[in-house]
């Protein structure tokens, strides 16, 4: 495959190939976590952190330790026990620097651990090739594009909310399953600009 | 084979590693450092951080009611929380009503030590020790009720006031993960310190009586902790009505014991319910108290005897039977033990007979 530079897979992980968008993984908690800017914003941080920093880790494990045992196998169990350690630290992280943002995130903290963004882009980066510099720059954009869609997604919907009247029938998964689709039409205009295949 | 154990061994391995990062992490980000815990703007304790309050207090030897063991699951270990509880958390919000959310009430298992704090306890806590105690005596007084005698090991004398409960701690067996904390009133005198009694009613699953019925055995170790509650005889001269169901016996015969040893002249009537002949217990030890105390009255009712059980005595709910008796209440005092139910319904008739409501003193199981 030809040499996919750095700022390049930033990019397009950001905007052409947005992995919720494009790939719609980790549509539970954009869903639910998307009332208002602020969680998102703390859950966005916090997906992006840990897609980043799992990203690269998973890298390492997987071409230093899977591929020269023979145990490729075991990539999914390995991937998301390394996932679910590093929910764990960014839980304490964010329970010792905002008490407030700890509840506001609730119960989707911990279910970090098992959103399909997160495992999805460590798979990617497995399905393509990446060197170690290309899947940490996947890794960062994969994590800034989710949490840039969900703070979209929260701005849009908290502006919804204080002005339009909206049909009681489609409150609430209803209007927002809407606007992620017309955000992702949106989003599908930047297709064909980078291919990251 | 080998390739198995390769992934197996890469698998502890790998898991290993986490495990030490976040042990790491664990101790270097959540550590919150000594934090002072002032208690009634007096006692001030150092403690370690990160930990619930409960747990700290209770290391400080500072026991708080509480049945579940700190799951926030039985919402008894209220405590007022002056400073440093950050904002009331949703696992809180169910069991404080709004007037406690106002005066800055807090469930002490779901707050966090973090920072300093200033709380506030009822003075009483202060005298609540955990005690290791050996059960001496299991007898039955009704088919379902069973008396335990404990006897006090470490330290070797509970001193409390008649009618106060303790906790029996519930070690993890069949039906409890985890130890599980149930309150229990002392039917024994106060006078005795070296050895408390309880009167304990089978409940079907129920977790603490089925282990007590069931799995209990004369020589076993018992932690309690105690003595809580403010039930309890108020030192004046008006005259006494009593009325109690089924274990609600506990209390009241350990105030009543308790005014056998003083000799108290009050005038006092005591209304014991139960359904049947075999419900009933303690009758001949409460005869033998009308004989030493010469204005106590005993008066036992069945609401539902049984055809073989040539009952002579009072028949009839306990309400009813109250309002046959008592004619005049306005100048009484009454202290009722039992199901919620029962004092819910015997409140109303004592007041119908002019006991104002402020002399009217009850426990309620629940």
């Amino acid at each position: 495959m030809q040499e996919l530079g750095f700022f390049t897979i930033l990019f397009s992980a950001v905007f052409t190939n947005n992995i919720l968008l494009t790939n719609y993984l980790g549509m539970c908690s954009f869903l639910a976590v998307s009332r208002e800017v602020k969680a998102s914003l703390g859950l966005g941080t916090a997906v992006f952190f840990v897609t980043a920093a799992t990203t690269a880790l998973n890298w390492v494990v997987y071409y230093r330790i899977l591929v020269p045992l023979d145990l490729v196998y075991l990539r999914f169990i390995v991937f998301i026990v390394v996932i679910a350690a590093f929910v764990q630290l960014v839980e304490m992280i964010i329970e010792r620097v905002s008490e407030t943002l700890y509840q506001a995130l609730g119960i989707f903290l911990p279910l970090i651990t098992v959103n399909c963004a997160i495992l999805g882009a460590c798979l990617f980066m497995v399905i393509r090739d990446y060197t170690f510099g290309q899947a940490c720059a996947y890794g960062l954009g994969a994590g800034l594009g989710w949490a840039l869609a969900i703070m979209a997604m929260a701005g849009i919907r908290q502006r919804l909310s204080l002005r339009s009247r909206i049909p009681r029938g489609l409150e609430g998964p209803g209007i927002a399953l809407i606007i992620a689709g017309t955000m992702a039409l949106a989003f599908m205009g930047f297709n064909g600009m980078v291919s990251l295949n | 084979m080998t390739e198995l154990l390769i992934a197996v061994g890469v698998m502890c391995a790998i898991n290993t590693g986490l495990a030490i990062l976040l042990v790491i992490a664990d101790a270097l980000i959540a550590d919150y450092g000594e934090c002072t815990v002032t208690v009634n703007d007096r006692k001030k304790l150092t403690v370690t951080g990160g930990r619930p309050l409960l747990n700290v207090l209770k290391d400080q030897q500072i026991f708080i009611p509480s049945a579940c063991g700190g799951r926030g699951s039985c919402g008894l270990c209220k405590v007022t929380v002056l400073e440093g509880a950050g904002p009331l958390l949703p696992t809180e919000t169910p069991w404080l009503t709004p007037e406690e959310q106002k005066a800055n009430v807090r469930l002490s298992c779901q707050v966090k030590v973090k920072r300093d704090l200033r709380i506030q306890i009822p003075e009483e806590l202060f005298s609540v020790r955990q005690y290791r105690t050996q059960v001496v005596g299991l007898a039955d007084l009704t088919y379902d009720i069973k008396e335990v005698r404990l006897k006090l090991i470490e330290p070797p004398a509970l001193t409390f006031t008649a009618g106060q409960y303790i906790q029996i701690e519930v070690p993890p067996y069949e039906l409890t993960a985890e130890p599980i904390y149930r309150a229990y009133s002392v039917s024994s005198a106060p006078s005795e310190t070296g050895e408390i009694e309880l009167e304990i009613r089978y409940v079907p699953n129920g977790i603490c009586t089925t282990y007590v019925h069931k799995h209990l055995k004369v020589g076993d170790t018992v932690t309690i902790n105690g003595p809580y509650g403010s039930f309890g005889l108020h030192p004046t001269e008006r005259e006494i009505i009593c009325i109690a169901g089924g274990s609600g016996m506990a209390p009241i015969k350990s105030l009543l014991l308790e005014m056998e040893r003083t000799g108290n002249p009050r005038t006092c009537r005591y209304f014991f319910g139960a359904k049947a002949k075999r419900d009933l217990f303690m009758v001949d030890r409460m005869r033998e108290l009308e004989k030493s105390l010469p204005n106590f009255r005993f008066i036992p009712a069945l609401s539902a005897p049984e055809p073989g059980d040539a009952w002579e005595g009072e028949t009839g709910l306990i309400t009813e039977v109250v309002a046959r008796h008592v004619q005049s209440a306005a100048e009484a005092e009454a202290y009722l033990c039992g199901s919620p139910l029962m004092i819910d319904a015997c409140i109303p008739v004592l007041r119908a007979k002019g006991l104002p409501e402020a002399n009217i003193f009850y426990d309620k199981f629940s």
